[in-house]
């Protein structure tokens, strides 16, 4: 049954992907100033918004995790995690492909890049520190606390282009910013398959935390003999 | 601006925007594996050290 959602899902991903890509490559005209390369925040800004929301639904499950001790929380916040930081790292290389072309570089030390980029390495050092810990629930714990902890640099990612004066361009969907409506429904509909893709790789990785979790099972018990 | 080579980082940021999400899933499908084949190895060894 589970699988049957997850191939759906996949399918329908797969779908909007092909004639979200025919439309932004063909119907959608280039921008004005920038040209054809402006099409790669079709897939920049969706990521990063993919990669929020499995950093927004590790730490619902952390919190969960931390009242309810049931380690399925845990394993969904790894997975989310790992998930996440994919995206992260789509968000952060296409950028600095944009960035090089616009720009004429492909980084600076700027406080968006920055913050992201930081972001990005305690997700990571997350990762690395589940790996520190044997114990399952020792481990699952202090990752909840670290899953928390890591979340407030998010809000200081989002909002870091409002409060500083930045290399990154100011905000174009929110804060007074504009967008023209055909480029902003484009952006918005190819976050929709990013997240049903996400959702897919979220469910496969959790459940192979929960096949690793049984597997340590195994091991002590072929220990104990 | 340079259309070619416009379109050539274009190309580049689609192409890298898949390949992460390839390599990721290709992470995911060797760990599948790995876990199947530990798994079914320490299944064996625990009959056997069972039956002895």
């Amino acid at each position: 049954m589970r699988t049957r959602v997850l191939t759906i899902i996949g399918v329908l991903a797969g779908l909007i992907l092909v004639r979200n890509l025919y439309v932004m490559l063909i119907n959608l005209p280039d921008e004005q100033f920038q040209g054809a390369v402006f099409r790669i925040i079709f897939f920049h800004v969706p990521a990063v918004f993919t990669a929020f929301t499995c950093y927004f639904s590790a730490l619902v499950a952390s919190i969960l995790y931390l009242f309810k001790k049931n380690l399925r929380y845990d394993s969904f916040a790894v997975a989310a995690t790992e998930v996440g930081l994919a995206f992260g790292a789509i968000n952060l290389i296409t950028g600095m492909i944009w960035g090089k072309i616009i720009w004429g570089i492909a980084w600076t030390w700027d406080w968006r890049l920055t913050s992201t980029l930081i972001c990005w390495l305690l997700y990571a050092g997350y990762l690395v520190l589940r790996r520190a810990i044997e114990e399952p629930t020792e481990r699952a714990r202090l990752a909840s606390v670290v899953s928390i902890l890591n979340f407030a640099v998010v809000p200081f990612v989002f909002f870091s282009i409002k409060w500083f004066r930045t290399q990154h361009p100011q905000p174009v969907l929110w804060g007074g910013g504009s967008m023209d409506p055909s480029y902003r429904w484009m952006l918005y509909g190819n976050w929709v398959p990013l997240l049903m893709i996400a959702v897919i790789l979220v469910a496969v990785r959790m459940r192979q935390e929960e096949q690793q979790r049984e597997l340590e099972g195994f091991r002590r018990m072929a220990h104990a003999f | 601006m340079d259309v070619a080579r416009n379109f050539t980082y274009l190309a580049f940021g689609l192409i890298v925007a898949w390949a992460i999400l390839v390599a990721y899933v290709l992470l995911l499908v060797s760990r599948e594996k790995k876990i199947r084949s530990e798994m079914q190895n320490l299944k064996r060894m625990i009959e056997d050290k069972e039956r002895k």
